[in-house]
């Protein structure tokens, strides 16, 4: 994320909290809360079995998103692996959380890929693509950046290393750092989905 | 002339020169099929300061030295064409840090498998050092790999 745009983000932040302060029952998050965000509303992607996929498809879960590529040697498999560790902190209700994996590699990043990769962490994990308008399009609206990096031979991605967590109604919540821990986020989903029901 | 020759050999006799450089708990991340890139993390640690200038892998087309750094919440990768290692330090190559980056494996790597890894050091006298490596593939979702912190 630029520096602009994380400080749009916290003035917006910023404002979410005066308006949670006069409300004694806002609940309070280890990750940042951006509930009232005006971004972050939904996407239009596709699934390695080749469905069209939206928030809404998800509607009665927590949705934890984040956007990488299956090249990434470490902070993607990081995340994910910490996905893996949040869900099982959630224990009984871990089914009520779902990871999706939105690709910014599309080029090399084929459904076959998503889906293996995806299923070695978690076999309900979903991986989205898609062509690179789509993907752009669903990065904008997250305000997640990705920039293809040329490294000898090849090339890497830089990327928004956030994860983001949606309500049980689909609505975009809270921005979790990298740096975030397991134990930490597994208390934010529980307290969405007690106090979003 | 005699006297600089004889301390020539005892230089050559006494610097431990093939002694110098220790790896240890280098691991690799396995991959899923048609997955052309991992990452390996080691520990290194050298008597001199020296700087790791290079890696090879027979299961990589290319290998390179990376660096991640995390800015504003945004991650990005270069390769760097070296790595300090000062006088009896030791560097952790390690998730968030610094990794040797393989591209275009040519087949997938598994868990628990053994895969070859040839460090290249180069000495403050230039003069330069092939250690072999044996890194130890750990699953791709595995969150307390060695030298990982628990996030």
């Amino acid at each position: 994320m630029n520096r602009r745009s994380w400080l749009a983000c916290c003035a917006g932040l910023t404002l979410t909290l005066a308006l949670a302060g006069c409300n004694p029952d806002a609940p309070h998050f280890n990750s940042v809360d951006v509930t009232g965000a005006d971004f972050g509303k939904d996407f239009h992607l596709t699934d390695p079995d080749g469905n069209p996929r939206s928030l809404a498809d998800f509607r009665g879960k927590v949705v934890m998103l984040f956007f990488g590529f299956t090249q990434c040697p470490d902070v993607c498999p990081t995340t994910l692996a910490r996905a893996v560790r949040i869900r099982k902190l959630l224990g009984s209700e871990g089914d009520r959380l779902q990871v999706l994996f939105v690709t910014v590699d599309p080029e090399r990043d084929t459904p076959e890929i998503l889906r293996e990769y995806t299923h070695a962490f978690d076999p309900s994990f979903i991986g989205l693509y898609g062509d690179a308008a789509a993907t752009k399009k669903a990065a904008d609206e997250f305000r997640v950046f990705y920039r293809k990096v040329p490294t000898g031979s090849s090339y890497t991605m830089d990327h928004t290393a956030m994860s983001y967590v949606i309500d049980p109604q689909g609505r975009l919540r809270l921005a979790v750092r990298h740096e975030e821990r397991a134990q930490d986020v597994a208390e934010d989903i529980r307290t969405l989905l007690k106090t979003s029901s | 002339m005699k006297r600089i020759a004889l301390a020539v050999i005892a230089a050559l006799v006494s610097a431990p020169a093939l002694a110098g450089v220790v790896v240890k708990d280098a691991w690799i991340r396995a991959t899923v099929p048609h997955q052309k890139t991992t990452g390996a993390f080691m520990q290194i640690v050298s008597d001199r300061d020296a700087r790791l200038v290079g890696a090879r892998c027979p299961l990589a087309g290319t290998v390179e030295l990376h660096e991640m750094t995390m800015t504003d919440n945004m991650m990005r990768m270069r390769a760097v064409d070296g790595i300090d290692l000062p006088a009896g330090r030791t560097v952790t190559l390690k998730p968030g840090g610094f990794h040797v980056m393989l591209f275009d494996l040519r087949r997938p790597i598994h868990a628990g498998d053994t895969v070859p890894l040839s460090i290249v050091v180069e000495m403050p006298d230039k003069s330069r050092e092939t250690i072999e490596v044996e890194a130890h593939a750990v699953p791709l979702g595995a969150s307390h790999a060695h030298g990982m912190h628990d996030h």
